[in-house]
């Protein structure tokens, strides 16, 4: 993707974006989407009118550092409590759909 | 007085001295939901067995002398569908997550236990918090109690709602980017969103979160300090959790009922207010202002020029994070999986696509626009930088000012399918709370009138530095009493009265 137009985004984009997120978008959500998006980068795009190439960015409100803690045995959660929800199980592990497509 | 128009202060005293039964106490406010939940539909889950169970588990250890497990014991409460619940349902208004029960509680929800609050349920949300009338949830809409044709706020409709309509007088919401604080003031009720860091954010399912920030939600200042205390503090299982104790919010709060605020420097933020917000909401924030002034409050101006920049900034910090934690539902280890695809990503797609709702599609497209390459600088990076500067806004308007205030919301509770198919309009909903998100500070809402165009509630945000939460409830409860002193009776009792069904 190129950056020249910053604030515009055309339905291709949307479909690759889409894509890129595992989302199966209909030509409908498309359609819908990229209108709504183009608006939503447009008033974005605001914060290109700010100078701040001094700025230190901030990824979080509060300074993180990095937490510890004892490396002591605790429960978690069992094999059956994991499994309880998945959408498919079998011989105690969870059964996924097969991982690569047809042509792999 | 019914119980379920007592306040929770007011129902903890009778529970405690035995007037009245906890048993009691949750049957009149399920007997309420009951009545009226068909209309509002503030409740996703209504847990009614559960609920009682653990209500005469209160009466009995009360019976037996033993001394309260909190100033609440007993006291019903009405949960987010955002915090995980071992033995309820946890959908987050999302049809993904459909029927899913987590195999562990959030720390929000253990401590409510702990404390022997009684959980009535999960209430309504937007789809994974992200929406500001409710009306994103796939469950249907929730409606605000004022006036049913209209929204309640969001994300945390269903919460607000659930006060306002007497359904429980106690909830907890989250804010992200103002989640607690315009549902509470879209009802009339009172929402606070502690400093990030101050309440756990384990079992908290993620929006955004560098932004998400649990909180309590209840009718009254005192209500919600209350709350506040049993929520707040440590916990070690969230590394951004504040090492730090709970502010002393009870104690804030009993001060400032006293009504006197000399000495205390309230900020008046020039940037969030005028073009855009509804004259009534204005005047009825000018009055709030006015009212503190005459408390002994010395009311200043302050001006946080990066404010204008604060929607553009975060609709593209949380869709970049969204983007990011959204990725797990993957319809591999729990929730949806929609069949039919020929390998796990396909399925995956397919999946995401029938589980998801058109905002959290557009925020996940959104984010993922923001981070890919080319864009990343011009867009999230910036963005960061502005967060940056909206955070020094903060910190010299906090050197001239003890609290700032501004209206809640630009606007009182709009109709129901107003601004659904406009999501820059639904955005401008968030315009007040956002900038202290960004900066991770505290702010509430607190009513301060109708507004005389509509007849419908405004809020007065009040906003304090990180863990500045005393004062910030200290103000809070001085303008309640002298609101509620001047008014004849506490704004949340004119809610006109919900049509009920038997």
């Amino acid at each position: 993707m190129s950056a020249d137009s910053p604030g515009t985004i055309s339905r291709d984009e949307v479909a690759h974006l889409a894509r890129l997120a595992r989302l199966a978008v209909t030509d409908r959500e498309l359609d819908l989407f990229a209108g709504q998006l183009d608006v939503i980068l447009g008033a974005v795009a605001r914060v290109g009118e700010v100078v701040a190439d001094d700025i230190p960015p901030t990824s979080h409100a509060v300074p993180l550092v990095n937490v510890f803690r004892p490396d002591e045995r605790r429960p978690g959660l069992t094999q059956e409590q994991a499994l309880a929800c998945a959408p498919a199980a079998e011989d105690g592990r969870f059964r996924v759909p097969q991982i690569l497509g047809e042509e792999a | 007085m019914e119980l379920t128009r007592l306040s929770a202060a007011a129902l903890a005293e009778k529970i405690h001295s035995r007037e009245v039964s906890a048993v009691e106490a949750a049957q009149a406010h399920l007997d309420r939901i009951a009545a009226v939940d068909g209309t509002v539909h503030a409740f996703l889950h209504v847990a009614g067995e559960a609920a009682l169970e653990s209500a005469s588990l209160v009466d009995a250890a009360l019976d037996a002398g033993t001394p309260p497990a909190s100033p609440l014991a007993g006291v019903p409460l009405a949960l987010k569908d955002v915090f995980t619940t071992s033995d309820m349902p946890t959908t987050c208004g999302s049809k993904i997550l459909e029927g899913w029960r987590p195999p562990y509680d959030a720390t929000v929800t253990a401590r409510l236990r702990a404390a022997g609050i009684t959980i009535l349920g999960k209430t309504n949300m937007d789809e994974f918090a992200m929406g500001s009338s409710t009306e994103y949830s796939a469950y249907g809409p929730t409606r605000n109690p004022w006036d049913t044709t209209r929204i309640p706020g969001g994300s945390g409709g269903g919460s607000a709602a659930a006060l306002a309509a007497f359904e429980a007088p106690l909830a907890i919401g989250t804010d992200t980017g103002g989640s607690i604080r315009q549902p509470a003031a879209m009802t009339g009720t009172v929402g606070v969103k502690p400093t990030y860091g101050g309440v756990s954010r384990y079992g908290l399912v993620a929006c955004a979160s560098s932004l998400d920030q649990g909180g309590p939600c209840a009718r009254t200042v005192l209500d919600a300090a209350l709350l506040h205390e049993i929520i707040g503090g440590y916990d070690p299982l969230d590394s951004t959790s504040i090492d730090a104790p709970v502010p002393s919010v009870v104690e804030a709060v009993r001060a400032g009922a006293s009504g006197d605020l000399s000495g205390v420097r309230v900020g008046v933020v020039r940037e969030l207010g005028g073009e855009g917000y509804q004259p009534g909401v204005e005047r009825a924030y000018r009055a709030a202002v006015e009212r503190l002034e005459k408390l002994g409050a010395e009311v200043v101006e302050v001006s946080c020029p990066h404010f204008e920049y604060g929607l553009a900034a975060y609709y593209l910090i949380l869709p970049s994070e969204v983007s990011s934690n959204l990725a797990r539902f993957d319809a591999m280890r729990y929730g949806l999986r929609v069949e039919g695809g020929a390998s796990a990503e396909e399925v995956m797609a397919l999946t995401r696509e029938a589980g998801f709702g058109p905002e959290v599609k557009r925020r996940i497209i959104l984010g993922t626009y923001a981070l890919s390459s080319g864009y990343y600088d011009a867009y999230y990076g910036q963005a960061q930088k502005v967060r940056t500067l909206i955070a020094r806004d903060f910190a010299a308007a906090f050197e001239q000012a003890d609290v700032l205030v501004s209206p809640t919301a630009p606007t009182t509770a709009f109709p129901m399918g107003d601004k659904v198919d406009d999501p820059l309009a639904m955005y401008l909903n968030d315009l007040a709370t956002i900038p202290t998100n960004l900066a991770g500070i505290a702010a509430m809402s607190v009513p301060c009138g109708l507004a005389e165009e509509d007849g419908l509630p405004a809020g007065l945000q009040i906003m304090a530095p990180a863990l500045g939460e005393a004062q910030m409830y200290r103000v809070g409860a001085a303008y309640e009493a002298a609101r509620d002193a001047d008014d004849d009776t506490p704004l949340i009792q004119r809610v006109p009265s919900l049509e009920v069904s038997r």
